[in-house]
């Protein structure tokens, strides 16, 4: 490992091992007090009764751990139709972005038709355009498409469609293409493969990590989305978990709304706890070069 | 008329031997190819990107009544500005996109500076920096605001600063600590990102710069000032600007934390006052006119800000 700020062999004598060593200790009781002890609080705090939780000074372990809060929680919110209808709109998102997002990019990276340039530079101009600057008019566009004045409130296309249009998703996928040799694409040409099967046999199974990433993404993306599921999913059949969980949170008592909260956390913390290195390298890789 | 739309015709049938004619046709087809895979997301980019940000402006300058629509030039933008709360929506949005930029921008590379130094325990810490990124907002907010934020003593905040023997505090009911509050809340979810990024940058460092500097007699500040920086200048400039554009569209922190608007309105946000109008007041095109106003605040910004930046170069 190359040397950083401080050097390694100053770091393994004397004075400098055991200051190495209580800085290590530290970070390590600071970092897990601040990122997971809110979370302990938060999972422990649903635990109590009404009674416990208002208590000075609060208790740090539940005195009589009860379940009710989260079986509450699960039954008078509907949780389940939330998690599924959450998990219905992320598979979607998966989906339709998998499919048109790297279509797009195949086509923008290996077939550049003319004007290819023009369309990938109007893509990434979006990605300067400030989110809430459009939400008004991508919800009128929403009730009321053009032409064919047809309403996609409370349609999961309301939430799919707006997804594939992802200019880092593009661009991401672009620049993975365009590190595969051209050979390879050109062998593929003179065996008679169509662009469609070039796409499928060739590209696509040397560009796993890169399609994980965008699905991870995907999927984490509609967890966490708030305002536009909100304007585009009022009813509460097809309303998504945070924004469920918001819409009952005035009329429930506050236990059951962390309650809520902690399971609809849970699917995304196990997500990234299996795919944490993909993440991250995704995340990096993506910020770095871009 | 009729010559000239027959002269065309003959002309290229004359230039264009039969050779370059098939070559055509096939160029033809492979861009015709090339667009067949393209125009999914161009759809979607069409529809929901292009589109929007064209109507969004046209919006703003019209007004709709019992589904009529008529220009209104500048109305709604004067209406806009009239509103008590857009004054109060901008100083509150630059406050915490200021306050935002010295918590929530210092605090991620002085992490990542020093968990760079650590040679134990590397992937727990990335762990656990980048855990409060995955929850979804709305979870961590209500976590903040039902147990953190609890003003009464059974709060999380006020039994520790109790404990240390520090005044408590209102929080989210009190004006001045809503802001802040509201920064804390929104640094701990979001850091992780910024983290992970930096410490990818401070990998890249050649490992002979701090040697050198060392050797010339350097401190450990000295050598972050003279070496670290330096070195990372152009992602630290890039996230403090995406940091700024992301921070001054501030919204679900004051919906939820503050109820939107906030004790004495100190939490409404620009960003909540155009879902305000929109969406409660019924005027989608003074809205629409809000997030022009935005869009250019935003533009003028970026301009400046990127000019400033390369200018050092």
């Amino acid at each position: 490992m190359s040397r950083t700020l401080i050097s390694q062999a100053q770091l393994r004598r004397g004075r400098g091992r055991i200051l190495y060593w209580s800085v290590l200790v530290g970070v390590l009781a600071v970092c897990t007090l601040v990122f997971i002890g809110p979370l302990y609080w938060m999972v422990t705090g649903a635990l109590k009764s009404g009674q416990e939780i208002a208590r000075t000074p609060p208790t740090l372990f539940p005195h009589d751990p009860q379940t009710r809060n989260y079986t509450d929680a699960w039954n008078n919110l509907n949780l389940a139709k939330l998690m599924f209808n959450t998990f219905y709109y992320a598979l979607g998102a998966v989906f339709f972005q998998l499919v048109f997002d790297t279509a797009a990019a195949y086509a923008l990276s290996k077939l550049r038709p003319v004007f290819g340039n023009v369309v990938l530079g109007a893509m990434l101009a979006t990605l300067m355009i400030p989110a809430m600057v459009l939400i008004v008019p991508q919800y009128v566009t929403a009730i009321d498409l053009p032409f064919v004045h047809v309403s996609l409130i409370d349609s999961p296309w309301a939430l799919w469609l707006p997804l594939v249009a992802n200019a880092f998703n593009i661009f991401l996928l672009k620049r993975f293409f365009d590190s595969i040799p051209e050979d390879l694409i050109a062998a593929a040409q003179v065996d008679g493969a169509s662009p469609l099967r070039t796409l499928w046999s060739i590209i696509l199974p040397m560009s796993r990590p890169i399609l994980g990433v965008v699905s991870i993404f995907a999927v984490t993306y509609v967890w966490k989305d708030f305002l536009w599921p909100k304007l585009v999913m009022p009813s509460p059949e097809t309303r998504t978990l945070s924004v469920g969980i918001y819409a009952f949170s005035g009329g429930t008592p506050m236990n059951v709304v962390v309650a809520a909260s902690v399971i609809a956390a849970i699917p995304t913390v196990i997500i990234f706890l299996i795919f944490q290195r993909n993440i991250m390298a995704g995340l990096t890789s993506g910020s770095l070069k871009g | 008329m009729a010559t000239m739309t027959i002269a065309p015709e003959t002309g290229r049938a004359q230039q264009q031997p039969a050779k370059t004619r098939t070559r055509g046709g096939r160029k033809l087809r492979d861009n015709l190819t090339g667009y067949a895979f393209l125009i999914g997301a161009i759809f979607c980019f069409a529809l929901f990107s292009w589109f929007p940000m064209i109507r969004g402006i046209v919006m703003s300058f019209q007004h709709t009544k019992r589904g009529v629509t008529s220009w209104v030039g500048l109305d709604n933008y004067v209406r806009i500005v009239q509103d008590p709360s857009f004054w109060t929506a901008w100083k509150n949005t630059f406050y915490f996109t200021v306050l935002a930029l010295i918590l929530g921008y210092l605090v991620p590379f002085v992490v990542a500076i020093v968990l760079n130094e650590l040679r134990h325990a590397k992937g727990y810490l990335r762990i656990l920096v980048y855990l409060p990124v995955m929850l979804p907002p709305a979870s961590a907010l209500f976590l903040f605001k039902y147990y953190a934020y609890d003003p009464s003593d059974a709060g999380l905040f006020n039994a520790i600063l109790k404990f240390l023997h520090l005044p408590t505090s209102e929080w989210m009911q009190s004006p001045t600590m809503t802001m802040p509050a509201m920064v804390l809340a929104s640094t701990w979810m979001n850091m992780g990102g910024a983290v992970l990024i930096y410490l990818a940058s401070l990998q890249n460092i050649p490992g002979e710069l701090y040697e050198a500097a060392e050797l010339d007699g350097a401190g450990i500040l000295r050598r972050i000032w003279n070496v670290t920086i330096p070195q990372t200048r152009l992602i630290l400039a890039l996230l403090a600007m995406l940091q700024i554009v992301a921070t001054m569209q501030v919204f679900i922190e004051p919906l939820i934390l503050a109820n939107g608007a906030g004790t004495q309105d100190s939490a409404t946000s620009v960003a909540y006052l155009i879902y305000q109008h929109g969406f409660f007041q019924n005027d989608l095109n003074g809205a629409a006119a809000l997030g022009v106003i935005m869009l250019l605040v935003l533009a003028v910004f970026s301009a400046f800000y990127l000019r400033l930046t390369t200018k050092e170069d």
